[in-house]
């Protein structure tokens, strides 16, 4: 069992299902929409059956594979995964099936409030399965060209969803979107063709021999400081724009506000994660040093996302752009336990990710269904849902309530990690940071009040409370959002021995209480 | 002379035959031999005969052609020098004949496809005269169009195989000169056609005189045409310095010229929209990887020893020329010209390979020119399939909504831009990954963030004709997509190249990197 090419059948299995969805009959819709959740839900099953045979004790990466792939630039197809990837594929593949489920209708997929003359059902699933097939393989990759190959193949279908089935200013917001990430990609290209020189210097003079893109091997180079920091550089713009962070973060609230919601959860949900992600994998451990020398700048950035994004979310009018600058506030938290480099806030980081992108995502779905219901998104269309319409409103408390992170869901697990373990190494940053919580209240609880709270106004009279379709979309991720809020352990369990791993290669020990800031020595290892 | 020739045969001795290895030229003499059977047959075969057999014979050509290739490829001793000293037969030659043949031959599709009609019925007859209106309306087809296709292929393949600098002249006229007339034989907007044929072969006798002078200047330098002789000579560092620099700048020039290099690209836009499109489909592809294939030979043979010397120039050559393509390429409306303007850009991106001047800049060139040209064919493949009343819908404002017209032939549009986009997993990304890669080994990496910059810029006008036939309504009395079985063959033969040469590269890499492992012969 073991010797089963788990991920690349994981990748491929989408992307078969994804041609083959593209082959259907035009006519035959529901035939599309059956075969594209059944594809996805299988995906699901077989990555679940993969993450219960994850062995947290074993080696850190597992279920590996390595074949060449293109001989003339040292490049594999290498994939394997580490806790922290292995979860995040897992809220990959919970999340696709429930976006195909929420997407049912052609309401659903039409991104703002006016639908678009018939968009066909198959193109959309289609993309939805290739987009699967991209994140899966993103956060599989162990080779860094493989990584960077499915970093931007991953941008090709969601423009073409955003472009196709958004709101009426989409193919501004899909253009955007595209060059923003584009850009960044490229600067990261750069960064990934230097070090394949890099590498192929002898090992006298810090390169493993022959020229290479894995991972493993290139953890093993000693590059010169300089050069170091050019190239992170390189990776950590392009994931900074990915992530976002302010001042990069500008494509994030347009594409949310043209984007189908589907779609949206999984562009915020996981597509965002793989800058985070990648600071995490390539970044810190590629790069030490580099990273030790950027530490306070990125943290000065996250901390003003945090804020910023937060005090942007509470202006705005239309309820996919306030969750977008939500979004820019979380991905500071995020980032800020990245860079902290203690391991309870790295923990906190991982699982943070996971956590945002099932509450982001619950959010966004039911945002969705109210705009199906109301065709409109912005806030002051609504009022008094909870009286029509109580399921739904109840959802989307529980909902905001996690993105605020109330105790007992999963979100508060991961913001305190992150703000505990930042405050140890970095204690003006983590109180800064909190300012961000009450902003969160602010945000989260006065949208619930404006559109769910209050009289019924005229247009929300006699709506539709939730259909069984949108509760099964739904429910499964309120539950894991509870689930995960009592018992973190065993999520965390999976994701630290890979904390551990990041931590030795930066070569950064948690500090004794008492001690702040950096006691290591820049660059050097055991 | 007399006195010579009869000096020499007065002893009853015989005069020196030149050795010709026949064998190791074939392809050349093949495809100018058809050439030369084709305007037999204009001239000796009736009228309704003449496209049923020049279009076989054409086809016979290049395909032998390209068999000989493979053949000379596969038995792997050809690196010598044959006819004389005036043609290398090597690696990079034979790579280079075999890419041209393959890409003419995918644009004979188009040529030959008479249902798009892209060829004036009388290429003489005046437009709007009463003798267009007759040859036109007597629906005649002309197939000069055959014979003089065949003498640009074989002067494309001698250019690159040119071991001297008089037979490279030789091979440059012969690749231009009919390209000048076939330029101007479009069918519709005819005016503008003869006007691009005009500017192609004004600018063009320009870039050839300035060619010839570098020539003269460096025979006056080395006492030698010959490439190798050259080298040898500048590695001696004697000689008058002024005269070296002085050829070296003229000869780049005429290359560059060729290749529409910024600023020597001012014909490129123009010429692309006035062609026929079967024609600008060859340009772009096979004229492109001729010209490049011998700057590639001038600059690694005889300039080899004086890379200080031009490499700072040529820096700054691919610099503005990557950056103006891309810039200026963002202001166009029309879709060719656009093409054009993407053209040359993607001849700044392959300039970084040759300013690598090692053998990976040598493998990573053939390799992108190899890719970049299926995907250029294809795309102007698709180009002759979108249809108005008037001929061919150039105009990007007409394009709105293809995706919901016609979905395939759209959908294989975008798949081409992305490609040039070089988005991963199509050629054009390996394609650029590789030359970059040289570039960055060879310590040219501004080059490389330059070029990387630039192909963001890039991105952002193959994405915007993608928003444009995808994200827009369709108007009502759009263009149609008309696509005849010859065209749909050039087309899925880009498209199989392109998705092949970016998923499972590995193949055609080791073919390059193969026949760049001698580099070139002296």
């Amino acid at each position: 069992m073991s010797d089963f090419p788990w991920l690349s059948v994981l990748i491929a299995l989408p992307l078969v299902g994804a041609a083959l969805v593209a082959l259907l009959p035009r006519e035959r819709e529901a035939l599309v929409k059956q075969f594209a959740l059944l594809v996805s839900v299988v995906v699901g099953v077989l990555t679940v059956v993969m993450a219960a045979n994850f062995d947290t004790g074993g080696a850190r990466f597992q279920f590996e594979e390595k074949y060449w792939w293109i001989k003339e630039f040292g490049v594999h197809w290498a994939v394997g995964v580490d806790g922290i990837a292995l979860t995040l594929i897992l809220l990959s593949v919970i999340l696709v099936p429930l976006v195909i489920l929420a997407s049912w209708t052609e309401a659903d997929r039409s991104g703002g409030t006016d639908v678009p003359a018939k968009r066909s059902a198959k193109t959309y699933f289609a993309l939805l399965l290739a987009l699967e097939a991209a994140m899966i393989g993103v956060f599989a990759a162990t080779d860094v060209f493989l990584f960077y190959v499915f970093f931007e193949a991953m941008l090709v279908p969601v423009y073409f969803i955003i472009g196709y089935f958004g709101g009426p200013q989409r193919s501004y917001a899909a253009v955007k979107f595209l060059l923003y990430s584009l850009f960044g990609g490229l600067l990261m290209l750069v960064a990934v063709l230097w070090l394949y020189p890099l590498s192929a210097k002898s090992p006298a003079e810090g390169g493993v021999g022959h020229g290479t893109f894995l991972f493993s091997e290139l953890t093993q180079l000693t590059i010169d400081p300089t050069t170091a920091k050019w190239l992170f550089l390189g990776f950590f713009i392009a994931f900074a724009i990915k992530a976002p962070m302010v001042p990069v973060h500008t494509w994030l609230p347009d594409a949310a506000q043209q984007s189908p919601t589907g779609a949206l959860v999984l562009i915020v949900g996981v597509l965002d994660k793989v800058g985070t992600y990648g600071m995490l994998r390539f970044c810190l451990e590629l790069f030490p040093g580099a990273a030790k020398w950027a530490t306070p700048v990125v943290l000065a950035f996250a901390v003003l996302s945090i804020i910023y994004g937060a005090v942007l979310a509470i202006g705005q009018v239309d309820m996919k752009r306030l969750i977008a600058y939500t979004s820019v506030s979380h991905f500071g938290f995020i980032v800020l336990g990245i860079f902290a480099m203690t391991s309870q806030a790295q923990s906190g980081a991982a699982l943070y990710m996971i956590n945002h992108g099932f509450s982001t995502g619950a959010l966004f779905l039911i945002v969705g269904f109210l705009i199906v219901r109301r065709r409109s998104a912005r806030i002051h269309d609504y009022g008094g849902v909870q009286k029509a319409a109580p399921v739904l409103a109840g959802m989307f408390l529980i909902a905001g309530l996690s993105g605020l992170s109330l105790p007992g869901l999963s979100t508060f697990v991961s913001e305190f990690l992150v703000i505990v373990g930042t405050f140890s190494a970095h204690r003006w940053a983590a109180i800064l940071a909190v300012s961000g919580i009450v902003l969160a209240a602010i945000y989260i609880l006065w949208m619930y009040q404006r559109t769910m709270g209050g009289p019924k106004v005229p247009a929300v009279e006699g709506m539709q409370d939730l259909t069984a379709r949108e509760k099964w979309a739904v429910a499964p991720i309120i539950a894991i959002i509870v689930a995960m809020g009592f018992f973190p352990q065993p999520v965390l369990e999976v994701i630290n021995p890979s904390v551990k791993e990041t931590l030795v290669r930066v070569d950064q020990r948690d500090p004794a209480p008492k001690v702040t800031g950096n006691v290591a020595e820049n660059g050097a290892r055991p | 002379m007399t006195s010579h020739v009869s000096a020499a045969l007065a002893p009853g001795g015989d005069i020196p035959a030149p050795h010709i290895e026949y064998g190791q030229i074939m392809p050349i003499l093949l495809v100018l031999g058809v050439a030369v059977a084709g305007v037999l047959v204009e001239a000796f075969v009736g009228r309704t005969w003449r496209y049923t057999v020049q279009v076989p014979l054409a086809f016979l050509g290049l395909a032998g052609g390209f068999a000989w290739t493979i053949v000379l490829g596969l038995r792997d001793e050809t690196h010598a020098v044959a006819a004389e000293g005036a043609l290398g037969v090597d690696g990079p030659t034979l790579f280079l004949q075999g890419t041209i043949l393959i890409l003419a031959l995918v644009s004979l599709l188009l040529i030959a496809d008479r249902g798009t009609g892209s060829f004036a019925a009388q290429a003489a007859a005046l437009p709007g005269s009463e003798a267009e209106q007759r040859t036109t309306a007597a629906g005649i087809i002309q197939t000069e169009v055959f014979p003089l296709l065949m003498f640009a292929v074989g002067g494309m393949l001698i250019f690159p195989a040119s071991n001297d600098l008089l037979t490279m002249f030789v091979g440059l006229e012969v690749m231009s000169l009919p390209l000048y007339l076939l330029c101007g034989l479009a069918r519709r907007r005819r005016l503008l056609s003869q006007e691009a044929a005009v500017k192609y072969f004004l600018l063009g006798s320009f870039s050839s005189a300035f060619f010839l002078y570098g020539i003269a200047l460096l025979y006056g330098y080395a006492g030698s045409v010959k490439l190798g002789d050259i080298a040898a000579e500048a590695g001696r560092d004697a000689g008058s310095e002024t005269l070296l620099l002085g050829g070296i700048a003229l000869l780049a020039l005429g290359l560059l010229f060729k290749l529409g290099a910024v600023p020597f690209h001012m014909w490129k836009p123009d010429v692309y929209q006035g062609a026929p499109t079967p024609i600008t489909a060859l340009m772009a592809s096979c004229t492109l990887v001729s010209a490049f294939g011998a700057m590639l030979r001038v600059f690694f043979v005889a300039f080899e020893n004086l890379t200080w010397e031009w490499r700072p120039a040529m820096w700054g050559v691919s610099i503005i020329t990557m950056i103006a393509g891309a810039v200026i390429a963002i202001t166009q409306t029309d879709i060719k010209r656009m093409l054009a303007y993407s053209s040359i850009a993607h001849a700044g991106f392959l300039l970084t390979g040759v300013i690598a001047t090692s053998r990976e800049g040598l493998s990573s060139t053939l390799f992108y020119l190899a890719a970049y040209g299926f995907t250029t064919v294809g795309a102007f493949a698709v180009v002759t399939t979108v249809r108005d009343a008037g001929g061919e819908a150039g105009h990007l404002s007409r394009w709105a909504g293809l995706g919901k017209r016609s979905p395939l032939i759209a959908g294989v549009f975008a798949f081409f831009l992305l490609a040039f986009a070089g988005i991963p997993l199509t050629s054009g990304f390996t394609g650029k990954f590789a030359v970059f890669k040289a570039a960055v080994e060879a310590d040219a990496t501004p080059l490389v963030v330059v070029g990387v910059i630039s192909s963001a810029i890039a991105a952002f006008f193959y994405v915007r004709v993608i928003v444009v036939m995808f994200f827009s309504e369709p108007e009502a009395d759009g263009p149609t997509v008309v696509v005849s079985p010859a065209t749909a063959a050039a087309v899925v033969l880009g498209l199989a190249a392109t998705v092949v040469l970016g998923v499972l590269p590995q193949p055609v890499l080791d073919l390059a990197g193969h026949a760049a492992t001698q580099m070139f012969v002296r």
